[in-house]
């Protein structure tokens, strides 16, 4: 699962009030290079939540995106380069993701996270 | 890359072993599939550098179909695992980077509009009356710029007024009729295969600032 994948999933529980970011625990991560796209980045640079995937990408063991992002910093192809990578090319192999009000775990296996409900929370 | 290369390339995607009645696991087959994603692409650009989900993804067939034609990423989404895992080695034979997910369509819940497009084969509806919908409300509130998806024609009137009225969308228009082969993949199929009148539709969503499911 890459983190442009983790920056829209929600915790799906019902009743449940902070639902994202979903928090990450790492058993492991992989890398998949992929193209660089620039109009997409820029485009996409806007429907991203900036700081679930910057501290997502941290968790993650990339350390390189800057807390805070502006517009302006879309014109700096180093800048593009790290968003690249953040975004697409960092993988979450093994591990879990975990609803931010309840601590419920939803394991990942083979890069699949598994969402789906137990009978009482949907 | 040609309609006629998309379908042999899809065409060649493993298909369910042993598909589940209850989820009315049909495969999608190459001709319609790649026809669906051929259109989304050439005649409205809603695949090429796009975010493209696959509700209901089976064993990927629409979803990879997005990947071939230069969907910059591409999401499947199953409650089914025999079905994802088939999917994500199709994904691997065609050297495709798809995510999935395994979750139940109907509560689903995303937030922003990273997703401009979604392709889907939902259920008929036929074993679990309103599955098709299900899907469809969830695939509108989704996507920022269309979904694809098949009904059949029997229920044309009902999904247009569904989509128009219930599910916020701009707009609901047939863009093909296809017939859609049955195999005989279950016991309760009584004739070798049956065709049965479907159509393509393509649904665009209201424009909105900030949704959430």
């Amino acid at each position: 699962m890459r983190l442009l994948t983790h920056n829209m999933l929600s915790s799906n529980i019902k009743g449940v009030a902070n639902r994202f970011p979903l928090k990450i625990e790492v058993v492991k991560v992989v890398e998949k290079e992929v193209d660089f796209n620039i109009d997409f980045l820029k485009n996409m640079f806007h429907k991203v939540e900036w700081k679930a995937l910057a501290e997502a990408s941290r968790t993650m063991g990339y350390t390189e995106l800057p807390e805070t992002a502006d517009a302006t910093m879309l014109d700096s192809d180093d800048f593009l380069h790290k968003f690249h990578h953040a975004l697409l090319e960092l993988h979450l192999e093994e591990g879990a993701l975990v609803c931010p009000e309840t601590g419920r775990k939803f394991p990942v296996n083979k890069g699949i996270p598994n969402m789906l409900l137990h009978e009482d929370e949907v | 890359m040609k309609l006629k290369q998309l379908e042999s390339l899809l065409g060649s995607l493993e298909q369910f072993s042993t598909p589940k009645i209850e989820l009315e696991q049909y495969p999608t087959g190459a001709h319609i599939a790649s026809r669906m994603l051929y259109t989304a692409e050439n005649s409205f650009e809603d695949v090429n550098s796009k975010v493209v989900a696959d509700f209901g993804c089976g064993c990927g067939t629409l979803g990879l179909a997005a990947g071939l034609l230069g969907a910059e990423s591409v999401i499947g989404l199953d409650i089914d695992a025999e079905s994802l895992e088939i999917a994500y080695a199709n994904a691997n034979e065609l050297e495709l980077d798809m995510d999935f997910i395994q979750c139940d369509i109907k509560n689903l819940k995303w937030r922003g509009q990273i997703v401009e497009t979604v392709v889907m084969n939902p259920p008929f509806g036929t074993r679990r009356k309103g599955a098709d919908m299900d899907f469809l409300s969830s695939a509108m509130k989704v996507a920022s710029q269309a979904v694809y998806s098949l009904h059949k024609t029997t229920t044309r009137e009902h999904v247009k007024r569904a989509a128009l009225r219930d599910y916020n969308a701009r707009s609901a228009e047939v863009i093909c009729e296809l017939r859609y082969d049955v195999p005989q993949l279950y016991k309760f199929h009584k004739k070798k295969e049956v065709d049965i009148a479907v159509d393509l539709w393509r649904f665009v969503p209201q424009r909105k600032q900030e949704r959430s499911l």
